[in-house]
């Protein structure tokens, strides 16, 4: 009945690329040549970590900006992706990685992270607020203690290093511009499938269901069953980016999914913002450069190097004290002033 | 399946069954017994009135029709089926709508995306992720629903600007979503400028002849002039039923109306 198609259903948005700025594809077209003029700690490091890191909130911010449920077991989900593709595959723990080749254990490594997420989600869901939050950390911190201590299974606190990517189609995926490269699709890809499912019948029944559940379930929606619906949608950009994270590094550990990281996740949304697909992404660079380049700030005031996670947490506190809507937030403000009607005082056109 | 239910329902329009049978329905919170054995038959298409005084239990009973609390005694069936422990979102696919007192929209999206959510609701499909076509049947409805509420001028704009009143316009526009069969208005004219009133008035009397309605209101003007049946009610229990002459002209109904207008 629904016919696969490009329009949407407001009017002034009536062409999917006319209303499209210029700035948007330049900034899509200096993405693409990047790896042209940038050195390869650029392009793996800042760049490739700021995509996987940004997919990983992708999925924390299509929970919580058009769901409103706060999930900390989103970084969990990455982790747990990261560990079926070391288990199954291959790494150099031999005595428990499989040897799978990539077509059987990257479908499993999706498969079981959406399987964990709908359960983790189905838990979650019948909760609000900080009790949504309790459950997910509580479900992450298992996670952390349960991979620590299992040593059949996850190799226990050494976890596995040696997980390369598949040499696919001849290429070693974790040359820099290679893996750039491949951490940009799928960055792009799944920020692209959450802007169009965030107008999809599923997308909106979400946001509803934020605004007011009471009110969709008196509309026929089954509100429980959209909300753990969107648990297994979010798993595959984390569990995505999960698998590129333990790629990167070459290695997963207990430590990749610790408490410490599932904490950085949701400080990565907030700085960015919830509002829109973008931010994750903003506020995953933001912090990346913070913690690439902090210790060098902090070194070169005297002061110890170890100690940039005072910046980041000193930078969070300003975003959100000034800006609820994080940094994404801050630039719609920007932008409104410059909107101002000098005579009135009010906006010139709505956002 | 669904035009079969469908099918079914006009087939029990026609004669066979009720739209609505309350029997016994009994609500109690704790010590409060909010409704104590309401009991109530509405033909289909029928427009009913229920007055009362605040705390007189028509937001509960609504509560208990919709499914947002489970009676503590008594059975609900609509159009002959026994909907007493569906959960909402069931009993709205079977042709139930509301609106509510405050209304709760979705003040986050659009007026076309609320009104958009309410077509959607009771269709097939509700986890697309596809997104709707321009010809989607859902999206042409709410198109039209939002010409039917007048809200035109505001279609794209996002429901937290809108006015009370366009806020009040929008509830009625989302419970004429879909195909309803009876609608439940818990005060649609409370807040409204009499022009506006008047519409809503309107809107009501021109609804088609198989749709039938349960409205709660304050204003007596409003109530008998889109209700040919009125049912009174005080401390949770059916107090009078009647024509709505018959009632006006009551006088323990008057000295009931009147002693709360003065209280």
């Amino acid at each position: 009945m629904a016919q696969v198609v490009t329009t949407e259903t407001t009017p002034q948005s009536r062409s999917m690329f006319g209303r499209i700025p210029a700035a948007y594809w330049l900034f899509g077209a200096f993405l693409l040549v990047l790896p042209s003029f940038a050195s390869n700690f650029v392009m793996y490091q800042i760049f490739g970590w700021s995509f996987i890191l940004g997919m990983i909130a992708l999925s924390l911010m299509f929970l919580a900006g058009y769901g409103g449920m706060f999930s900390l077991a989103q970084m969990t989900v990455a982790g747990l992706a990261g560990y079926v593709v070391a288990i199954c595959g291959t790494s150099a723990i031999t005595d428990i990685s499989q040897n799978w080749p990539w077509y059987v254990n990257i479908p499993a490594a999706l498969l079981i992270a959406a399987i964990f997420a709908t359960v983790v989600g189905w838990l979650a869901v019948r909760t609000e607020g900080i009790y949504t939050i309790m459950i997910t950390l509580a479900v992450a911190s298992a996670f952390f203690y349960f991979t620590r201590q299992n040593y059949v299974l996850f190799n226990g606190f050494s976890g596995f290093n040696g997980v390369f990517p598949p040499q696919l189609f001849g290429v070693d995926w974790r040359h820099p511009v290679a893996f750039y490269y491949l951490s940009l699709f799928w960055a792009a890809f799944w920020y692209f499938a959450v802007l169009y499912v965030s107008r999809s019948p599923m997308g909106l029944a979400l946001q509803g269901i934020r605004d007011n559940p009471r009110r969709m379930s008196a509309l026929g929606f089954d509100v429980t069953a959209h909300r753990v619906a969107a648990y297994t949608f979010a798993a595959f950009p984390a569990a995505i980016g999960g698998i590129l994270l333990t790629w990167q590094s070459a290695q997963i550990s207990p430590g990749t999914a610790g408490v410490g990281p599932v904490i950085d996740i949701l400080v990565i949304a907030v700085i960015g913002g919830l509002r829109h697909p973008v931010g994750p992404f903003v506020g995953a660079f933001v912090y990346v450069i913070l913690k690439s380049f902090s210790i060098d700030i902090l070194v070169a005031l005297g002061l110890g190097g170890e100690r940039f996670q005072l910046l980041i947490g000193l930078g969070f506190l300003v975003i959100v004290f000034w800006s609820p809507d994080g940094l994404l937030g801050l630039w719609a403000k920007l932008r409104d002033l410059h909107r101002r009607d000098p005579l009135i005082g009010r906006l010139v056109r709505r956002l | 399946m669904r035009s079969g239910v469908q099918v079914s329902g006009r087939l029990s329009a026609a004669g066979a069954s009720n739209a609505l049978e309350l029997r016994g329905v009994t609500k109690r919170f704790g010590a409060l017994l909010a409704l104590n054995d309401v009991s109530m038959t509405l033909r289909p298409g029928e427009r009913r009135a229920v007055l009362g005084s605040n705390g007189a239990g028509k937001t509960t009973l609504f509560n208990c029709i919709t499914g947002d609390f489970l009676p503590t005694a008594g059975e609900i069936r609509l159009y002959g089926e026994d909907i007493t422990v569906f959960p909402p979102q069931e009993r709205i696919r079977r042709g139930l709508r509301r609106t509510y007192q405050i209304s709760l929209l979705f003040a986050g999206l659009s007026v076309l995306d609320n009104i958009y959510l309410a077509c959607r609701g009771v269709l097939r499909r509700r986890f697309s992720m596809l997104r709707p076509g321009r010809n989607e049947p859902a999206l042409l409805s709410a198109v039209d629903l939002v010409e039917l509420a007048h809200l035109q001028e505001v279609r794209d704009s996002l429901v937290s600007h809108l006015s009370y009143g366009q806020q009040r316009q929008l509830e009625i526009a989302m419970a004429l979503a879909g195909a309803p069969r009876l609608l439940l208005l818990d005060e649609p004219a409370a807040g409204l400028s009499p022009n506006e009133r008047q519409a809503l008035v309107e809107i009501l009397q021109n609804l088609p002849e198989h749709i039938g309605y349960i409205i709660i209101e304050h204003d007596m003007d409003v109530a008998l002039r889109v209700a040919e049946f009125v049912t009174m009610m005080h401390n949770g229990r059916v107090f009078k039923e009647g024509n709505p002459r018959e009632l006006e002209n009551d006088a323990e109904v008057q000295a009931l109306y009147l002693g709360e207008v003065d209280g």
